[in-house]
């Protein structure tokens, strides 16, 4: 019986003591120092304002960091969309300081601008929430470029057998890692303006495809992607090259399509006639 | 449609690139000791070789310029008539004005 309440007693104790220093730690936060971050977020959905909170600058600190303070101490009503923070799952992208990046591989102290950060939703996407973005045009895209792979061999076939050094397969190979996080869409001023525009992701997928000897759509994509929302709309600007996480070069990808289709479309092509 | 547009505009702005780095020669190569009409006609006047550049120029023009300003309308505006309309007046403009002056300067004015 004593032994009980021995613990807890202990227990309210130790609860005080960490109330305490949880408390003293989060007042400190919200004082105003030296070291804050001014960092203006999105609110609203597309009709919004940017609202300011002050974050506590720390060592080696990622925007992902900055947002999920937010969120946890000062305003949990803060929506925003993120899953592996580590670059893998290309969620978390988001508009910091006017360009697309991803949060959780963008330190502050690389991009902060004296001690200011704004950190907006992706642009030419529109806006659920705060700083989450409805991607299904985006992905929708995709299909509409026939991007995805259909084969005709079954599990009872041998395997299909891609020389590595092919340069087919050495073309697939250079846009292939793309995880589709949403960074080009958002960076290219052509969807912007032409919002039917397949945009540099889908493009950049139909390409690593056209040059997959396996797959048997290859006509059907070169048609959706030789319209007038194709990659013929592109303005060659380089933005989805310059902004891409994973260094890849959709704009390489979409120029190869162009010369592709437009000699399919006059020539022809080695799986027929456009 | 749109893919072949982009390669004949592609195929003609290989000839255009051709024409202009040539046309470019030819001027600093001329204006040298200064330049007259006489100077010029009388070295174009009866000249099938610059006929024949001239026109290729031409005929490259009226094939890109009129692609282009079609695309920028489309892109600026809206897909449609006016697009259409004003980028088919720029083609017939180019062939028939440039048609002329390389007429002009092969005959020196009188046909």
């Amino acid at each position: 019986m004593l032994d009980m309440e021995f613990n807890i007693k202990y227990l309210f104790i130790s609860k005080k003591i960490i109330f305490d220093l949880f408390f003293t730690i989060y007042r400190y936060n919200q004082a105003m120092s030296n070291s804050d971050l001014k960092v203006k977020v999105w609110r609203g959905a597309q009709e919004g304002e940017f609202v300011e909170y002050l974050v506590p600058r720390n060592p080696n600190q990622t925007v992902l960091d900055v947002v999920t303070f937010i969120q946890r101490k000062l305003d949990p009503t803060l929506s925003y969309r993120f899953a592996c923070r580590v670059g893998m799952c290309g969620s978390c992208a988001m508009t910091v300081n006017g360009v697309a990046r991803w949060t959780c591989r963008t330190h502050v102290s690389q991009i902060v601008e004296g001690d200011s950060l704004e950190i907006a939703p992706l642009n030419n996407l529109p806006v659920i929430k705060d700083l989450a973005t409805d991607m299904r045009e985006f992905f929708d895209k995709w299909k509409g470029a026939v991007g995805f792979f259909k084969g005709d061999k079954t599990r009872h076939d041998d395997f299909a057998r891609v020389e590595p050094q092919s340069p087919e397969r050495q073309l697939a190979n250079a846009g292939i890692e793309c995880i589709g996080c949403g960074v080009c869409y958002s960076s290219c001023e052509v969807v912007q303006s032409r919002p039917n525009y397949l945009g540099p992701a889908a493009l950049n997928r139909a390409w690593t495809l056209t040059n997959d000897v396996r797959d048997v759509q290859q006509l059907d994509r070169l048609r959706a992607v030789a319209g007038d929302e194709g990659c013929h709309a592109c303005h060659t600007q380089g933005s989805c090259t310059e902004r891409c996480p994973k260094k890849l070069e959709p704009t390489a990808s979409i120029s190869g399509l162009k010369k592709l289709v437009a000699r399919a479309a006059v020539r022809g092509s080695k799986w027929g006639k456009l | 449609m749109q893919a072949k547009l982009w390669y004949a505009q592609r195929i003609s702005a290989m000839v255009l690139g051709l024409c202009v780095s040539i046309h470019l020669v030819i001027i600093f190569y001329a204006i040298r000791g200064g330049l007259t009409a006489e100077e010029i006609l009388g070295r174009t006047q009866g000249n099938i070789a610059f006929a024949v550049f001239y026109e290729i120029f031409v005929l490259a023009c009226f094939v890109h310029a009129p692609i282009g300003l079609a695309n920028i309308l489309e892109e600026t505006f809206s897909k449609g008539f006016i697009s259409k309309a004003l980028s088919s007046l720029l083609a017939v403009l180019i062939l028939i004005l440039g048609t002329t002056a390389v007429i002009g300067v092969y005959t020196g004015g009188t046909l």
